[in-house]
């Protein structure tokens, strides 16, 4: 009794999470533009999706975003990292802190705040969406990374030292193999994370630019259109591959043998 | 006797305004097996990591082999360090932890795959090259640090607390091992310690530190039977530290008795501070005790009984292969040569640590 209750319940969360997104993918294969009638599979709006020139700058556009941003962002949140990491306690926790405000802050807030202060300097486009994207990621990776230094601790990279090597070279044989995992952690998040956005990007990228999450949005405005159901799917798709990435990646760690 | 090898000229050193080290002066003599020994905070991991150049001073030289070394970084010295917890580099084997200085040092493959092999030996861990740092015990993860430190042959071993992670009977056999390996290898060992058995086994020479401050330099045997001040004495062993009036040479007032002693030199009427082992106390028929007592507690220790007797409003504490059971009436006798007599603290750092004994 108590365990099918309990299989019941986990059955409803899980319905709850994962229904929509079901009915979305079963709608992308559905050959009927009406929502609710299904008139057999299809693969056609996907083929649509392949030929439609604007979606595919999309397409390019968004996956330029996520991995300059991504790659920014893991460099500029790796650095400051480490920089937090050397910090003293009442530094590292006021670093930290205001690091992690514009994770907690609503997306929407984000990319208001950020378009008020692009258009002050600049025009929106492509480089304005880029930069509120690294700027949005590299809490992410400040996350993923610190965790892996304060295990690595101070003392292997002194020992290091204590051994004859430079501090570039004790970084490098000593500090960075301990933290990679993070570091790679930190910017599969990042990627994930500027891949879904959609709040920010739709506020600083200006007229003629579309990532595939804006461009469903207005495509959607437009009316029904079985493409997006496509696109949407691809798009979860690429996320979740992503995730699955990010939780199951081997173990960078290789078996010291040589 | 050897030359200096360190010199440590008015070395200071404070954190965020807190004074850590104030004015150390000390050296360290080639092939010598010295402890700095204190409680935490007493600056002893400061002064270490000062001589192996983790810390600046911020004043004082460190005098290496004759050139001041105070600004050169650590790996520009000829010191190796053996950490607290080890250290070892996880994402590498053995081999690879152990040939890391002599690769920086660009050594031969064959020499340093020879050092290799000296080293485990010298740790009785030969074979072990291609394990991983996880698969080994906390023991053996040691003798590789200490390994991969005497394979770059420094002229001096720094070693911060590196057993205090072990158990008690691993600890016991590495001390013997660390005896071993020093007076094979004939470099200098600077220990650092907060364990007073661990100092009195191996040292050479024993610093004591308190607060920031060097209570006392000298051998196991003098540091123990003769303290210098209340401090010393109740950190090393266990010890009565009575108030006493030093009546005159070779003559103190202790609990309202005089007792003969063998002490001159503090003047006449002096307050001092009386320092008695506990195995130096004996216990007597009452009738023949130079003072009076009742038996308050009885704990068997193994090799002795642990005994307190009040006598004369003191608690004595009694180290003794005698039963005496509680409630018993005994007397309490002391031979004059186990009466140690000190001055009495003139600042905080020389005072006995308050215990809850």
């Amino acid at each position: 009794m108590r365990k099918s209750i309990e299989r019941i319940y986990l059955f409803i969360i899980f319905l709850f999470l994962y229904l929509p997104i079901m009915v979305l993918i079963v709608l992308s294969f559905n050959n009927s533009k009406a929502k609710v009638v299904w008139g057999g599979f299809t693969l056609r709006w996907y083929r649509e999706l392949f030929t439609n020139r604007a979606i595919l700058e999309a397409f390019s556009t968004t996956i330029f975003v996520s991995l300059a941003s991504a790659l920014l962002a893991t460099l500029l949140g790796t650095l400051a990292a480490l920089g937090i990491d050397a910090m003293k306690k009442s530094g590292r926790a006021i670093m930290l802190g205001a690091t992690n405000i514009p994770l907690l802050n609503a997306d929407i807030v984000t990319g208001i705040s950020m378009m008020l202060l692009f258009v002050r300097f600049t025009r929106l486009g492509l480089s304005t969406v880029l930069i509120a994207h690294i700027t949005f990621n590299i809490p992410y990776v400040i996350l993923n990374v610190l965790p892996k230094l304060k295990q690595s601790s101070r003392t292997t990279y002194e020992a290091a030292l204590d051994l004859g090597a430079t501090p570039l070279y004790a970084f490098y044989k000593i500090t960075w193999p301990q933290i990679l995992p993070g570091v790679l952690s930190g910017f599969l998040m990042a990627m994930t994370m500027s891949l879904d956005d959609f709040s920010v990007t739709y506020f600083t990228k200006g007229a003629g630019i579309n990532t595939l999450s804006t461009m469903i949005y207005t495509e959607m405005r437009k009316g029904i259109r079985p493409e997006m159901y496509a696109l949407s799917t691809i798009l979860f798709l690429i996320a979740l591959i992503l995730l699955l990435f990010i939780n199951f990646r081997p173990a960078a760690r290789k078996e010291a043998q040589d | 006797m050897n030359k200096r090898l360190i010199d440590l000229q008015h070395i200071s050193k404070s954190f965020d305004g807190q004074m850590v080290l104030d004015d150390l002066n000390l050296y360290i003599r080639e092939n010598e097996f010295l402890t700095l020994l204190g409680p935490s905070g007493c600056g002893k991991t400061t002064t270490l990591r000062i001589i192996g150049g983790f810390e600046m001073p911020d004043t004082g030289n460190v005098i290496f082999d004759g050139k001041d070394i105070a600004n050169l970084p650590p790996n520009e010295r000829q010191l190796n360090t053996v950490f607290q917890k080890y250290a070892l580099f996880p994402h590498m084997s053995i081999a690879e932890n152990i040939a890391f200085g002599l690769k920086i040092r660009k050594k031969s493959k064959t020499y340093i795959a020879d050092k290799i092999r000296y080293a485990l030996k010298l740790v009785n861990l030969d074979g072990f090259e291609k394990r991983t740092v996880d698969s080994l015990s906390g023991g053996q993860q040691q003798r590789i640090a200490i390994a991969r430190a005497i394979v770059n042959e420094p002229k001096v071993l720094l070693l911060d607390e590196p057993l205090g992670a072990l158990d008690l009977k691993l600890r016991q056999d590495m001390q013997y091992e660390l005896i071993r390996l020093k007076n094979e290898l004939g470099i200098t060992f600077i220990y650092v310690t907060h364990d007073q058995e661990e100092a009195l086994t191996m040292s050479d020479t024993i610093v004591v530190m308190n607060q920031g401050y060097i209570q006392q330099i000298g051998t196991p045997e003098d540091i123990y039977n003769e303290p210098t001040n209340a401090f010393v004495a109740d950190f090393i062993g266990e010890s009565n530290i009575i108030n006493g009036t030093m009546l005159h040479d070779r003559l103190v007032r202790i609990l309202d008795v005089n007792f003969p002693c063998v002490d001159v030199g503090f003047g006449n009427n002096t307050p001092v501070d009386v320092v008695i082992r506990p195995e130096d106390v004996e216990l007597t028929a009452p009738e023949s005790g130079m003072l009076q007592g009742d038996v308050t507690s009885l704990i068997f220790k193994g090799v002795h009984w642990e005994i307190d007797v009040l006598a004369n409003g003191y608690e004595w504490l009694v180290h003794t292969t005698q039963m005496h059971p509680v409630g018993s009436h005994v007397g309490i006798c002391v031979d004059p040569f186990n009466i140690q007599i000190m001055n009495k603290p003139e600042s905080n750092d020389e005072k006995a640590v308050e215990s809850d004994a």
